[in-house]
């Protein structure tokens, strides 16, 4: 059954708040760590997230979606938070749920730990959610009938924060989105669209499911683990 | 006349950011109008489509290209995706 958790994330300055998460967690022994979509992202993935999760439930397979400071139910401010603490948050995800594997949905795939195998589901780079976030703007405004370019946001956005797809984005996170790029690493597998079929759901105008898709992710993951 | 390979990609790149059925979106004309006629498609799919066609056709957008003609309709935006790809 799934469980809401949380787990202590490290603060600046020594202290640590508390991050929800949802879980199925009947200490089996393989746990996955879902490090989720990122910003517009997360939102059009996370009922696919937690399908997945489900069926890796039916599978045995225990799994963990740690909240990011700054979205969801946390206590953080957005406009304070960098990527850099969102790394640390994973990692406090992982040592406090024991996690075996982790599998990175999107952008997810730039929080990685560092030493955890497992599976990037179509990993996009920072710069890439960056630029669609951009050009949104840019749009909307153009629409509004104001003239803004992503280039002058970008650079306002590096040195004062910026909002982007309704997130405050902080001067950090921008600076440092635009830097990270999923790792290659022999102990990721990248799972491409193609496999899972269909068309990705992160692309989606609006929020949408499909039972295959998910069926198809999770039997990756449990054929793989079960080798 | 056949359809480019442009052409073809287009219609799937549309095909997924709308959600339609496979060969929904071959009954696009240059006519069929897109951004503002579509209610799904505001400007964060919009964004999320240009992305895409980037990426898969290897193309470039710039910022200058992004007005209202662009994204029309369909026949503005598949001359824009050949003119670019061949720029």
């Amino acid at each position: 059954m799934i469980e809401i958790l949380s787990y202590p994330c490290p603060l600046a300055g020594g202290a640590a708040a508390h991050e929800l998460a949802l879980g199925f967690d009947r200490e089996r022994p393989v746990r996955v760590l879902v490090v989720p979509a990122l910003f517009d992202e997360a939102n059009r993935l996370r009922r696919f997230t937690l399908e997945v999760m489900r069926r890796l439930d039916g599978a045995g397979i225990d799994s963990f979606l740690p909240d990011l400071p700054g979205t969801n139910e946390s206590e953080r401010e957005l406009a304070e938070v960098e990527a850099e603490d969102w790394i640390m948050a994973i990692e406090a995800a992982r040592r406090e749920f024991g996690a075996t594997h982790v599998l990175s949905l999107r952008g997810g795939a730039l929080l990685m730990p560092r030493d955890l195998p497992g599976w990037s589901y179509a990993p996009a780079k920072g710069g890439s959610l960056l630029r669609t976030m951009l050009r949104a703007r840019v749009l909307a405004a153009r629409e509004a009938g104001r003239e803004e370019s992503s280039e002058a946001l970008l650079t306002h956005g590096l040195e004062h924060g910026l909002d982007l797809a309704g997130y405050h984005l902080s001067p950090e996170m921008v600076r440092q989105l635009q830097e990270l790029s999923p790792p290659a690493r022999d102990d990721i597998a990248v799972i491409a669209q193609d496999l899972i079929g269909g068309s990705g759901l992160w692309l989606r105008a609006e929020p949408d499911e499909d039972a295959s898709q998910a069926d198809a992710l999770a039997a990756v993951i449990a054929m793989r683990v079960q080798t | 006349m056949m359809p480019s390979d442009t052409d073809r990609q287009l219609r799937q790149i549309l095909t997924e950011v709308l959600g339609l059925k496979p060969g929904q979106a071959d009954a696009f004309d240059a006519d069929t109008g897109l951004f503002g006629h579509l209610p799904e498609l505001d400007s964060m799919a919009v964004a999320g489509l240009l992305t895409e066609m980037e990426d898969r056709l290897d193309i470039v957008v710039e910022d200058e290209d992004l007005d209202g003609e662009l994204l029309a309709t369909y026949g503005n935006l598949l001359a824009y995706a050949e003119a670019r790809r061949t720029a």
